[in-house]
């Protein structure tokens, strides 16, 4: 798409952020522009083309803008630049560094460099002179926050290459000469740590995507036990809002086992990406005892930044994902909420005039949302290393009915599901995932099953199965009991009902604010389930209905006792030992 | 209104809408503003040289060949601390006779914080009524608005909870308002001799709608001056957020564009967000705290506006009348503050987020026992506990007449939890039983 002469043209209609441009010469869709209004600059990208009129969506407000200002056409899509330094930074939607422009208020037209030009890097090569190579082979490594951060073949060359020079150890600047490389007919090309990709388009270059078989501990116990996601998988989080969408996405991204964490903020509150990097900054990643600022990067078009940024914010998310990825490692990328990108979607082919879908929304949404997810996954790059993108992004259905276009399209799309349960949300029942309703298709898989096996127990599965099918009957039991009364049924019924609320008060159940409770481990959470489960196996004998729920009321405290304790600690061993007395002398 | 030399003035209309206007014109900026036949109006479509301008108050007897000159800037406020004490309509103009102010002209609806340049918000604002500092603690920098029925008293506690904030300004920012609230407003203020803080911009009942839209840009804009140039903690009031929605919908309806949900524009989200996303606390101790109203219909909260409004403020506040105690009460099941886990138990007693919870809890557990009452079923010991500790619970601490500090409202918690229930009901952490049950 590089072309020789830039293409111009002028401003013929706006209509809020939708502008038409009268063009000189060729145009091709999702091309960039930029606008001239004054001394300002404003991005723009092509969403359609009829004749010589090309229309364009402007990242920016078009305020004051008039009809016959200049247009230059770049030549390119929307593009991020990758290299060392993306870690621990706050990007807006167009990755422009955040903390690089200057004042209290967003300039329009005002855009900043991603990457950190002065620093210095300690390089290290990987290839040697005379070396064969493709695009996404690593050519060398820097240290970037602790993490290897290779440096690459650019994914936009194509075809094979040879290594002609490769600098030794030592500190480079991003744009430094690193490599030259030639192609079969000897043209050479020079490298530096620093390369471009269009955010649309996946980067591809891996050997294999296989379905995803690894457990990927999160530390939130009822996704972890009951709805486990992988290591390269997908999933997603309705909810109404106010159920705990953000809190339960910001535990995860606090605990779980990835190297680099991706928070893409599309659409939502400027104040959540302030905890953010109010709050990383000082927790530390237990695996590592580093910050946890330093192995995460900050997406954020909050609601009141211009609305087509918002399109974009996740597709930049998505590309610096892919791009870590291809250095072998395992990102987690989370968007809170994939419905703002849908609705600012909405707004561009309203504007547009399409014909519209359900709810207005676009008629290509389900297909659009499809192409997103499937950029996540689990991969064998060339040389035969493993990555993997896991993707987790919020729903928020309008009226809280989940019958909506977005979470209809999502649905089909993403692997996990993890309702968030008005009713809950409601009782305080946190995190408000819906234990009966939600669900994990890697549980399917014959090779989640076998590394779950493996990895956290033999009879692991089973267990599982066996507290979902607890909180079933329990569910069943309590609708019986509301038909007929607590004493219009067997004492058995209160039995199976309190079993489940058991399991609902200590294995579901999760303060995302108290500093132990929040992340169980996954050894704890075989520890604790096979203990509750062990209630649930035993009989108890009570002379009356209201016995069983004051005995299963001092159960779940001294439970719950537990889990506020240290794993194991003197504390945790006392309620364990008062439970057990508990548990003797009601039992049969 | 305002003229300025040598400006173009057009006399041919081409078109003529409830809401719209166009005409041929050249050199016209996007948002600009223009009169038409001496009324105020806004550029929102430019197709070559077809310009569609939205009239505020409506295009009634506005003949083809109407005066129209457009100003060369978008709709303005001229900011000071003059500001202070004073009335406007949603232009901006003065209202209470006074003088115009003078000072810095500003444009309304300016750009959002760089959101790395804003401060996590973290004071507490302590308003004594238990049913938000309890249960839904606000902190300066927040948004949230009361959900509430027409019929109750959301203006009346809102007046209530701004006079006791502590803020160095409040400003009202009235739409579609009574004339007799706009009076109550006052008169509130006034009594508590806080008029002095007060600033309005008030589109009644009897101003056209659709000038509504100017009020919510106009009052933030003041708020910003005040929070940026002076540092001074703001608070916004917006009362009815739902009758603002309306104005959005009745032009984008008039300019045939097509409705999404509820027949509201398919951008509802982003223009709401767009205001309530000005609340922000700064590095520098200024704030804007936006304490707004929704309306319901019927209770409906699944409607577009509520819903909208729900997945953008920080929380919402209910009102719901408690036919047992015969009060207002603030609904703890549907009410929430985001902002509250900021300062709960750091900067209020370290029991708060626990006792908050647990008796929230057992309130719930008393609604599913007048269930099974209303289902003709008997009670246990436990239900009948319940029901008489969410009586008095109502009473002593949802009420919106109750007015005391956050220490006194836990002690009343404990003090309810020890004569209802035993400590393994209650299930708090135990080193707090310990030192805070009271027999
Ligand atoms: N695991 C949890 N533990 C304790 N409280 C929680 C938990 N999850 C959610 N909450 C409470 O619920 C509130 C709302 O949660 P959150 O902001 O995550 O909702 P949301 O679903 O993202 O809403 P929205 O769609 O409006 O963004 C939180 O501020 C907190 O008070
Ligand atoms: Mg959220």
């Amino acid at each position: 798409m590089e072309k020789e002469n830039k293409t111009t043209g002028k401003v013929v209609g706006i209509v809020a952020n939708l502008v038409m441009v009268e063009v000189d010469g060729p145009v091709a869709q999702n091309e960039i522009c930029f606008i001239s209004l004054g001394d300002e600059e404003l991005m723009s990208e092509v969403i359609k083309v009829v004749g010589k009129i090309a229309y364009v969506q402007v990242f920016e407000s078009t305020r004051g803008l008039k009809p016959g200002s200049k247009v230059e056409f770049r030549g390119h899509m929307l593009e991020v630049t990758l290299g060392p330094g993306i870690l621990s930074r706050n990007y807006d939607g167009l990755q422009n560094d955040l903390d690089k422009m200057e004042g209290v208020f967003l300039k329009r037209g005002e855009y900043t460099d991603p990457l950190n030009r002065e620093k210095k890097w300690e390089f290290k090569p990987i290839v040697k002179v005379g070396d064969e190579v493709q695009a996404g082979d690593w050519l060398g490594e820097v240290n970037e926050n602790d993490q290897p951060h290779k440096i690459m073949v650019p994914f936009k060359m194509k075809g094979t290459y040879k290594i002609k020079e490769i600098v030794g150890e030592g500190e480079y600047t991003v744009d430094h000469k690193i490599a030259v490389v030639a192609n079969g007919d000897g043209t050479e090309t020079e490298l530096t740590m620093v390369q471009k990709w269009p955010v649309k388009v996946a980067i591809r270059d891996f050997k294999e995507k296989p379905r995803p078989f690894k457990l990927l501990e999160t530390g939130v116990r009822c996704m972890d036990t009951l709805n486990p996601i992988t290591e390269g998988g997908t999933g997603f989080i309705p909810g109404p809002f106010g159920t705990g969408k953000t809190v339960l996405q910001h535990a995860i991204s606090k605990q779980a086992e990835a190297d680099i964490v991706i928070i893409a903020a599309c659409g939502e509150r400027a104040n959540e990406v302030v905890e953010i990097f109010t709050e990383f900054p000082e927790l530390e990643d237990p695996r590592t005892g580093k910050k946890l600022i330093e192995r995460t990067i900050i997406i954020a078009n909050t609601s009141n930044m211009p609305v087509a940024a918002r399109e974009a914010s996740v597709y930049t998310a998505m590309t610096i994902g892919e791009y870590y990825r291809a250095m072998g490692l395992k990102v987690l990328l989370m968007a809170d909420s994939t419905s703002r990108w849908a609705q600012a979607l909405r707004e561009m082919s309203n504007r547009l005039e399409e014909l519209p879908g359900p709810d207005a929304f676009p008629m290509d949404l389900s297909a659009v949302i499809s192409n997103f997810y499937s950029r996540a996954g689990f991969v064998y790059l060339n040389n035969g290393k493993t990555g993997s993108i896991t993707f987790i992004g919020t729903v928020s259905p309008a009226g809280g009915n989940l019958k909506e276009p977005v979470t209809e399209s999502t649905r089909k799309a993403a692997r996990c599901f993890y309702g968030l349960s008005q009713a809950r949300a409601d009782s305080k029942r946190y995190p408000a995932i819906d234990p009966i309703d939600s669900y994990s298709k890697y549980l399917e898989y014959p090779e989640v099953q076998e590394n779950l096996t493996k990895n956290v127990g033999e009879f692991w599965l089973k267990d599982v199965n066996k507290t979902k099918d607890v909180l079933l009957r329990g569910k069943e039991v309590m609708e019986q009991i509301n038909i007929l009364g607590d004493d219009g049924v067997p004492i058995g019924f209160h039995e199976t009902f309190w079993k489940a609320e058991l399991i609902d008060f200590v294995i579901l159940q999760q303060d995302a604010f108290d500093k132990i409770d929040a992340s169980t481990p996954m050894k704890r959470q075989q520890y604790m389930l096979s203990k509750v489960l062990g209630v649930v196996d035993s009989s108890f004998s009570f002379n009356h209905f209201e016995d069983v729920s004051a005995f299963f009321k001092e159960v779940i405290n001294e439970f719950k006792q537990m889990n506020y304790s240290e794993f194991e600690s003197e504390k945790f061993k006392k309620h364990e030992k008062t439970l057990e007395e508990l548990l003797k002398k009601q039992a049969n | 209104m305002e003229s300025q030399a040598f400006q173009k003035v057009y006399t041919k209309l081409t078109n003529i809408t409830k809401a719209t206007v166009t005409l041929k014109a050249d050199g016209v900026g996007y948002d600009e503003i223009a009169t038409v036949a001496g009324k105020l109006a806004q550029v929102v479509k430019i197709a070559g040289e077809d310009i569609t301008l939205q009239i505020f108050e409506g295009t009634e007897g506005i003949p083809t060949n109407a005066e129209v000159s457009f100003l060369g800037r978008p709709p303005q406020l001229t900011v000071g601390d003059e500001l202070a004490g004073r009335f406007f309509n949603a232009f901006g103009d003065p209202i209470d006779g006074g003088p115009a102010i003078q000072g810095e002209v500003r444009d309304i609806g300016s750009p959002s914080v760089n959101p790395v340049r804003r401060k996590q918000p973290s004071n507490l604002i302590a308003t004594g009524i238990a049913g938000i500092d309890l249960n839904n603690t606000l902190v300066s920098g927040q948004k949230i608005p009361f959900f509430a029925d027409p019929d109750q008293p959301y203006n009346q506690v809102m007046a209530l909870v701004a006079l006791r904030a502590k803020a160095d300004k409040i400003i009202l920012g009235g739409m579609g308002l009574t004339n007799d609230d706009y009076l109550y407003f006052k008169n509130v203020f006034d009594n508590a001799g806080a008029l002095d803080r007060i600033i309005s911009f008030v589109n009644t009942t009897e101003n056209p709608p659709v000038e509504r839209l100017l009020v919510p840009d106009m009052a933030l804009t003041a708020a910003e001056y005040f929070a940026v140039d002076k540092n001074e903690s703001v608070l916004v009031l917006l009362t009815d957020m739902t009758l603002f929605a309306d104005a959005l919908s009745i032009v984008s309806n008039r300019m045939d564009q097509i409705p999404s949900k509820d027949s509201m524009p398919g951008s509802l989200y982003s223009d709401l967000a767009r205001i309530y996303e000005k609340a922000v606390q700064f590095p520098e101790g200024g704030s804007i705290t936006i304490i707004a109203v929704t309306t319901l219909s019927g209770g409906d909260i699944t409607h577009a506006i509520p819903d909208n409004t729900g997945y953008i403020t920080e929380g919402q506040l209910f009102l719901r009348r408690d036919t047992d105690i015969g009060k207002v009460i603030i609904d703890p099941f549907r009410s929430l503050s985001r902002l509250k886990q900021l300062v709960i138990g750091k900067q209020t007693r370290e029991d708060h987020p626990q006792v908050m919870n647990t008796a929230i809890r057992l309130y719930a557990d008393a609604a599913n026992a007048r269930t099974k009452l209303e289902n003709g079923f008997d009670l246990t010991d436990y239900d009948e506990r319940t029901l008489k500790f969410a009586k008095e619970y109502s009473d002593q601490i949802l009420a919106i007449d109750v007015n005391v500090d956050t220490d006194t409202m836990l002690d009343i918690t404990w003090e309810l939890f020890g004569r209802h229930f035993k400590k393994a009901e209650v299930a708090i952490r135990e080193n707090l039983v310990e030192k805070y049950w009271k027999n």
